[in-house]
């Protein structure tokens, strides 16, 4: 499927070159998460290069937006991502999941990477951290907003439900959840696994803003979080819909690639993929 | 040397006052409640600090990620409930995001032990111990009494970096401890000399194992006291010493022996100097509902149990 072109040239040629190294990356480790990196791929390059305000000088820019990735095997987007805003040199990205890198297999602080807010991997905890973020910056009088990338299997998590319904209790209207909603998880798609429909009436009787959008659109990715920042007194999630291994047309909404590496052998041609599917059509 | 009880006082009174000390001196402290904030100590610090108090409902594993998120934030969170929801329930949430990402947070452990009483098994925390210990940065602290709870609550505040959990009891038990103690995280307290054998005991049970020893001091039997208030990191240099000197060692807690301060000490004891160690705690049981003292006596946690259980150690054959 082809990236449809939403007028920023810029965020286009970013997320192309994030796909690629997301691919590199991976295929380099030989394991890691190739499906929902790639399906993320247009929501990060969103969030780092035109939404958040962050400082890649200073990482702990005490006023800067926070993003929680829940689902740590993601890593390879937030990696790639962060390389591409230049908190660390793009040929680390090489040492993805290799002994002694800084780039772990599940993101963890102890290992000294800049740009890392939270150690995390196992599902249904991050919503819970951020809730505690939003918390402290209304504490601190500090008007930065607090993002947290959800994958739509890890909704299946109780520990998701208790975080959603204290985030309203306490009125965080600085959370912002971003679902990535793909449908699918390791056994397949969410509906024959568990289904978590009707989702967005599950978020609004939980008492958040609920905002989807297309996860892939650039315009509309950043149309709607400015949306959503504009809510008061109240938490706000947004449904992206996305497809797993976007930009690799071979693998696309394949559960099988959830979890699984290119090989060597695959890696030109799934780059090459990538650069089809950036070319412009209208 | 004598000990003075000073008056029967819950552990968790201790850890209450300590949690309105502490955040009438430091701003960044912030208390997350789970429903049960008077019976675990919070309500003192909700009453007066009430912009630094969150409710949060019948959800810890919430209350953990949150306490990491305030952590990550700058703040020093406090999460209190029941030892068996606080440590069990939650036990992934403390493996990574607070121990993993290393934050300072104090959890408090309520009700430890089977002398909560007539709740019965399901909320006497009995595994808490074995559980946290094997997670890495934690550290874990079972003060003896009121007095100790307050200082290890402080020491928790101002001396860690990491989570810290702290374990404490609903039961009045004598409160001994003098107000100047120099507590010191990982640094025992040996509260009796002897060189006959050691006993090593945590929480509510060292109150027993020093009217023990007193009692073996009598038929003649000089026990050394060791109050393992910290169980990690444990206090290598005192067991050691103790296996060293004394050649038996007794433990004694108000938890599981399998994990609990008897392992914990075992493990010091094989690697270093060996010597026999036993264990009296709870053996692989659940508890039940009693008055805290039937439960004590029926589960062999008294101070005639401990005197027993020397007596049958250092001199078989006058005691079969």
């Amino acid at each position: 499927m082809k990236i449809s072109n939403s007028g920023l040239p810029d965020l286009r040629l970013i997320s192309k070159e994030i796909r690629k190294d997301i691919i590199r990356s991976i295929t380099s480790a030989g394991s890691g998460h190739t499906g929902g990196s790639l399906g993320l791929t247009d929501i990060f390059t969103c969030l780092y290069f035109k939404v958040m305000k962050h400082d890649p000088v200073n990482p702990l820019w005490q006023q800067r937006d926070r993003l929680i990735l829940s689902i740590g095997h993601v890593a390879p987007v937030l990696y790639a991502t962060l390389a591409h805003a230049k908190y660390f040199p793009v040929d680390e990205l090489d040492t993805l999941r290799k002994l002694g890198s800084r780039l772990q297999g599940h993101p963890g602080r102890d290992h000294g990477l800049p740009g890392l807010e939270l150690s995390a991997g196992s599902l249904g905890q991050g919503l819970s951290v951020a809730v505690g973020m939003a918390i402290a910056a209304k504490l601190y009088d500090q008007d930065h907003s607090v993002y947290c990338i959800m994958g739509d299997g890890e909704l299946q998590e109780g520990s998701v439900w208790e975080a959603a319904m204290s985030a309203s209790h306490h009125k965080l209207d600085n959370l912002i959840g971003i679902v990535d909603r793909n449908n699918l998880q390791i056994d397949g798609s969410t509906k024959t696994v568990m289904e978590i429909e009707p989702l967005k009436a599950k978020w609004e009787s939980f008492g958040w803003r609920v905002f989807e959008c297309d996860g892939h659109d650039h315009r509309e990715i950043i149309d709607t979080i400015d949306s959503a920042k504009q809510t008061v007194y109240k938490p706000v999630v947004i449904i992206a819909k996305t497809i797993m291994g976007k930009g690799v047309g071979s693998i696309e909404d394949n559960n099988e690639w959830h979890g699984k590496a290119p090989s060597k052998a695959q890696l030109n041609d799934f780059i090459n993929q990538i650069e089809e599917s950036y070319e412009v059509f209208e | 040397m004598k000990y003075l009880n000073r008056g029967n006082r819950a552990t968790k009174e201790g850890f209450a006052e300590a949690l309105v000390t502490l955040g009438r001196e430091y701003e960044d402290m912030v208390l997350l409640g789970a429903d049960i904030t008077s019976s675990v100590g919070m309500d003192g610090f909700q009453k007066r600090f009430p912009g630094r108090f969150f409710s949060m409902g019948i959800a810890e594993q919430n209350c953990v990620g949150v306490a990491a998120g305030l952590a990550l934030s700058g703040k020093v969170p406090v999460f209190s409930t029941y030892g068996v929801f606080a440590a069990l329930r939650t036990t992934d949430q403390i493996r990574i995001s607070l121990c993993y990402n290393n934050l300072h947070t104090i959890i408090g452990g309520a009700h430890a032990g089977i002398s909560v009483g007539p709740d019965g098994a399901t909320h006497q925390a009995l595994e808490d111990i074995a559980v946290l210990r094997s997670l890495p940065n934690i550290t874990i602290l079972s003060p003896a009494d009121a007095t100790q709870t307050i200082l290890a609550t402080k020491a928790a505040y101002e001396n860690c970096n990491g989570p810290v959990y702290v374990r404490f009891g609903r039961a009045a038990v004598p409160d001994f401890t003098q107000d100047d103690q120099k507590f010191e995280i990982g640094k025992s307290h040996t509260l009796k000399q002897g060189d006959d054998i050691t006993l090593i005991a945590t929480g509510h049970m060292v109150w027993e194992t020093i009217v023990a020893s007193d009692k073996l001091h009598e038929k003649g039997i000089r026990a050394r006291v060791i109050n393992m208030h910290t169980i990690k990191p444990v206090d290598k240099d005192a067991i050691i010493r103790a296996a060293k000197e004394t050649k038996s060692i007794i433990t004694v807690e108000e938890h599981q022996v399998i994990g609990g301060l008897g392992s914990t000490v075992a493990e010091v004891v094989v690697q270093n100097h060996p010597v026999p160690v036993e264990m009296i705690g709870m053996n692989d049981q659940f508890g039940e509902s009693g008055t805290p003292d039937e439960l004590m006596i029926k589960y062999g946690l008294t101070s005639e149990a401990i005197v027993n259980r020397v007596l049958n150690l250092l001199m078989p054959d006058k005691n079969q």
